[in-house]
């Protein structure tokens, strides 16, 4: 069995999975039923400053969207920071943290961007015994019209200056976690690591309304007649995170910063990617929120599994191996040419491919009388729709044609010299190849 | 108990009420709100989809369960009801197993095909409780039609003719219309007087008289229909039975199985129904079947339905098979009746083997006897009452075209035209059709 252990700034915890702050988290009895299934760390709910808490609405406050049978596919809430008191949670977290030596714990914290807050609050949490603090810049809703939360996030100078006030009152290791509801999430990275950030954890959740109350014409969820933009989580986040995490993990002035990935990860083989993609961890919030606690022994199971049959004995192996594989549209090889493949045996005659690829795309697909689909070569540009709707997996693929073959489509010669869009005739910008 | 279940001879009560109730209730229970849209799910909107195809009435079944997976199963029952007025009985009817669910791409594939049939009852039901009628009639025309038979080729006929603004009368010679959907199907195919509701619905659209104990052949004659009405269009289904030639084929407890089905679909106490302890059937059709399960699940210990050629020439599906299999009926291939035995009423029914060797079926000499006190005779319908002017095509009204017959506005279809299967949904189709036919040529 691959060692799950791994260590995030120098944190220790048995396994790469922890769960993010959230009500998963928001207290004692909560975070100790986590360790007990199995979860590697948490990041403790967000906490705010002294006094008296903040307070969630009383009405609904989920909204989501499923598939046919229910199946959660995103999640989006209007909830705030922890409403429970400091005092308990600090308490709270002491406790846990004695009892649970070798699990990761992380206090996430929002305060007012005033220097003194920060210096109020850093030595409490210190005092915990807790690993390390997360700084929650990412809550889209309630605490960013206070002026925290995403307020912080989206402007790089506020995360820059937070972040060294943190380094400046506190030893053990700070992680900035990042809202994804920016135009480019590469400049709050770059924020956070001037400021001595040891990591970043992202993603947060995104600005969403989920649906609309057709009848009561306002969205969902709905409190008393009105709704408000909450923030997304959830499977449906996923590609948004994954993007994200790979722009900062190859990002000349942030490679090699410490990424905790967050965002849609629902098993094993969702966590395996993000790691892959540069994270050293991951985080997950929705999935135990649908499941409960006991999927991560799915993703314990799966990762060692798919580890031992890949050969890797520790998740250093594989972190960030997919990184170098990332790259600008530009650089993509021009002379890669592929055509669809229709696998006869595997074919049910559904005729999407058909419907797709006639309607919508490049008229490719020849259907015969009695429902053969076949892929007409020279019409083929290799968009892979007719893969992506096709219900049967494998029965259609894409086939590398072979250097010295005719492209029956362009009538050209298939070379197997790699040649981009920077060099390309039809580009005016095109520099001459060297 | 155990006593009346075992009591020999043609007995009613075997079972008690409650175990009745409890086996006549829904073969196929309805879905709900739920279950329907995760069936929905299932289906892949096929390009020109087989299923589509393989529907005698030409549902837009994709479009149709598209309809439900976006939550509006009333405007899923309008784009079926579009095609077949009846998509409510063919829901419960249909053999699905060998029509659209067959070809369906993932029966092909999974053997698990998309459950159409269930989900077509599920828009049909949801748009029926809603007290809907979605259609309309047109400006009125001033032309009269008659349709005699009102099973569900008449009633597809008249309902589409109305709703182009002809009026119709529809004559039937039993008390009730409906045809066989209110005489013959299986109880436990159109459980709650589903039929006798349906037809109700359907006459909500107006301009369709039905007159009900009238016979044509007898208080009817089709000169008379001629000269009072534009067009006539017959649907008389088959109303005779083929005779049984074996010995002894007259004594008590030999019975037609039309006859018991439809004593069963109009009993009020189910209960009170006599059946015998040791039942055998001859035929291999649907009826057979229906005659057979319904038999036992009256309450008769041993049913048995005996067909004279082999498994793969049973008119009845596999799935109907299975499901005879399931409740407990033997199924016996290769035997034909030579002579039932008994002092009086039946005791005994004898089986000789047949064979098939040379293309025709012959005995082989080989007999086997089976205790027998009820044996339902389900070996065919025959025509019966088509006027002597019209040309017949074997058995059956010749027709050409959508349902024209060799008499001059006369039309016909359903089981008493030629062509086509007997089948409800194809009776529907046929109806239908041949409405539009004389639509076209009245106003033509
Ligand atoms: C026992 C049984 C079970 C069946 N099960 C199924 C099934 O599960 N699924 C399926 O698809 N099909 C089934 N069928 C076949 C299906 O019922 C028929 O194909 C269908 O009903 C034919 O419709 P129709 O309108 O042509 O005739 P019918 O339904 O037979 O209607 C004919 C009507 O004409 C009336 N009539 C007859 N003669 C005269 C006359 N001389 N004057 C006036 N009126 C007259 C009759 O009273 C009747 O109302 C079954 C048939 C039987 C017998
Ligand atoms: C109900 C709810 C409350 C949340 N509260 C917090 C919070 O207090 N602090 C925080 O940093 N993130 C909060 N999040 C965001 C999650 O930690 C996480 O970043 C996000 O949900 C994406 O991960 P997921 O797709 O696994 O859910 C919350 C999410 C949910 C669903
Ligand atoms: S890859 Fe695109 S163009 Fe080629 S056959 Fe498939 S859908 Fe058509």
């Amino acid at each position: 069995m691959a060692d799950l252990t791994t260590e995030f700034l120098g944190i220790k915890s048995p396994n790469p999975f922890w769960l993010a702050s959230a009500p998963p988290t928001d207290k004692e009895y909560n975070v100790r039923r986590a360790f007990e299934a199995g979860w590697g760390g948490v990041v403790w709910k967000t906490l705010g400053s002294e006094g008296p808490p903040v307070v969630n609405v009383n009405g609904p406050r989920y909204g989501a969207i499923w598939g046919a049978d229910r199946r959660l596919l995103g999640l989006n809430n209007i909830e705030l920071i922890t409403d429970r008191p400091l005092e308990v949670n600090l308490e709270e977290i002491t406790r846990v943290k004695k009892d649970y030596p070798d699990r990761a714990i992380i206090v996430s914290l929002m305060v007012p961007c005033e220097e003194q807050a920060w210096k109020d609050i850093l030595p409490k949490v210190a005092a915990t015994g807790a690993d390390g603090i997360e700084l929650n810049f990412g809550c889209p809703h309630g605490m960013a019209e206070r002026g925290m939360g995403s307020a912080v996030g989206q402007v790089p100078e506020y995360i820059e200056m937070v972040t060294r006030w943190c380094k400046e009152n506190y030893d053990k290791p700070v992680i900035v976690k990042l809202t994804p509801n920016i135009t480019d999430v590469r400049y709050p990275a770059r924020a956070a690591k001037a400021g001595g950030a040891d990591a970043v954890s992202l993603i947060n959740t995104i600005n969403s309304i989920v649906s609309v109350d057709l009848d009561n014409m306002a969205p969902q969820p709905t409190i008393g007649g009105k709704g408000t933009h909450g923030g997304y989580c959830g499977p449906a986040v996923k590609p948004i995170a994954l993007n994200m995490v790979a722009e900062i993990a190859r990002d000349p002035e942030t490679h090699g910063l410490p990424i905790s990935a967050i965002g849609g990860i629902t098993t094993w083989r969702d966590a395996a990617e993000f790691m892959a993609m540069g994270a050293g961890n991951v985080q997950v919030c929705t999935a135990a929120m649908t499941y409960g606690f006991r999927i991560v022994q799915e993703m314990i199971s799966g990762l060692s599994q798919w580890m031992d049959e890949k050969g890797y004995s520790s998740t250093s192996d594989f972190i960030g191996t997919a990184v170098p594989n990332v790259t600008d549209w530009q650089y993509l090889d021009l002379n890669y040419i592929t055509k669809a493949k229709i696998d006869q045996d595997l074919c049910i005659s559904c005729g999407r491919c058909f419907a797709a690829c006639e309607d919508t795309s490049h008229q490719a697909i020849a259907m015969s009388e009695d429902r053969v689909f076949t892929v007409k070569d020279e019409e083929c540009v290799a968009c892979n729709l007719c893969v992506n709707v096709c219900p049967v997996e494998g029965c259609i693929t894409m086939e590398e044609m072979a250097a010295g073959t005719v492209d029956p489509r362009t009538g050209e010669t298939v070379s197997d010299d790699y040649a981009n869009w920077t060099t390309h005739p039809n580009n005016p910008g095109a520099c001459a190849a060297e | 108990m155990a006593a009346r279940h075992q009591a020999s001879g043609v007995q009613a009560g075997r079972l008690s009420a409650d175990a009745i109730a409890e086996n006549f209730s829904d073969l196929h229970p309805a879905f709900d709100a739920h279950e329907a849209a995760v069936a929905a799910d299932r289906c892949y909107f096929c390009y020109d989809a087989p299923c589509m195809t393989a529907c005698p009435t030409d549902i837009d079944i994709p479009m149709f369960i598209r309809e439900i997976q976006a939550g509006h199963p009333e405007a899923a029952a309008r784009t079926i009801l579009e095609q077949n007025i009846l998509g409510g009985m063919c829901a419960r009817v249909c053999p699905t197993e060998t029509l659209c669910e067959e070809v369906c791409v993932r029966e092909v594939a999974e053997g698990k095909p998309v459950e159409i049939g269930r989900l077509q009852r599920y828009a049909t039901d949801t748009l029926m409780a809603a007290g809907v009628h979605p259609f309309t009639r047109a400006d009125a025309t001033g032309k009269k039609v008659a349709v005699v038979g009102a099973g569900p080729a008449g009633l597809s006929c008249a309902h589409r003719l109305a709703m182009h603004g002809h009026d119709v009368v529809v004559y039937d010679r039993r008390n009730k219309p409906g045809g066989l959907n209110e005489f013959g199907i299986a109880a436990y195919k159109s459980v709650d007087s589903f039929a006798e509701r349906e037809v109700d619905w359907l006459l909500q659209i107006g301009g369709i008289e039905i007159v009900t104990g009238r016979t044509l052949g007898e208080d009817l004659s089709l000169d008379s229909l001629c000269s009072e009405f534009d067009a006539v269009f017959l649907s008389i289904g088959l109303a005779g039975v083929n005779a049984l030639r074996a010995e002894g084929a007259d004594k008590q407890g030999v019975r037609d199985a039309v006859d018991f089905i439809a004593e069963l679909r109009q009993a009020e106490d189910l209960s009170a129904l006599e059946v015998g302890r040791n039942v055998v059937v001859i035929g291999g059709g649907m009826t057979a079947v229906d005659a057979a399960v319904q038999s036992k699940l009256l309450g008769a210990e041993n049913v048995t339905i005996a067909y004279r050629r082999d498994r793969d020439a049973m008119g009845a599906s596999r799935f109907e098979q299975d499901l005879a299999a399931s409740k407990g009926v033997k199924l016996m291939f290769n035997v034909q009746p030579v002579a039932v035995h008994g002092n009086g009423a039946a005791t005994e029914i004898e089986l000789e083997y047949t064979s098939n060797q040379t293309g025709t079926l012959t005995g082989t000499g080989e007999t086997v006897r089976l205790v027998a006190d009820q044996v339902f005779k389900a070996i065919g319908q025959t025509l019966e009452g088509a006027p002597e002017a019209l040309a017949l095509d074997g058995r059956k009204i010749a027709v050409t075209g959508a349902g024209r017959t060799s008499v001059d506005g006369v039309w016909a279809g359903g089981d008493c035209a030629a062509g086509g299967d007997d089948l409800t949904v194809t009776a529907v189709a046929e109806g239908r059709d041949a409405a539009m036919d004389i639509h076209d040529s009245l106003m033509g």
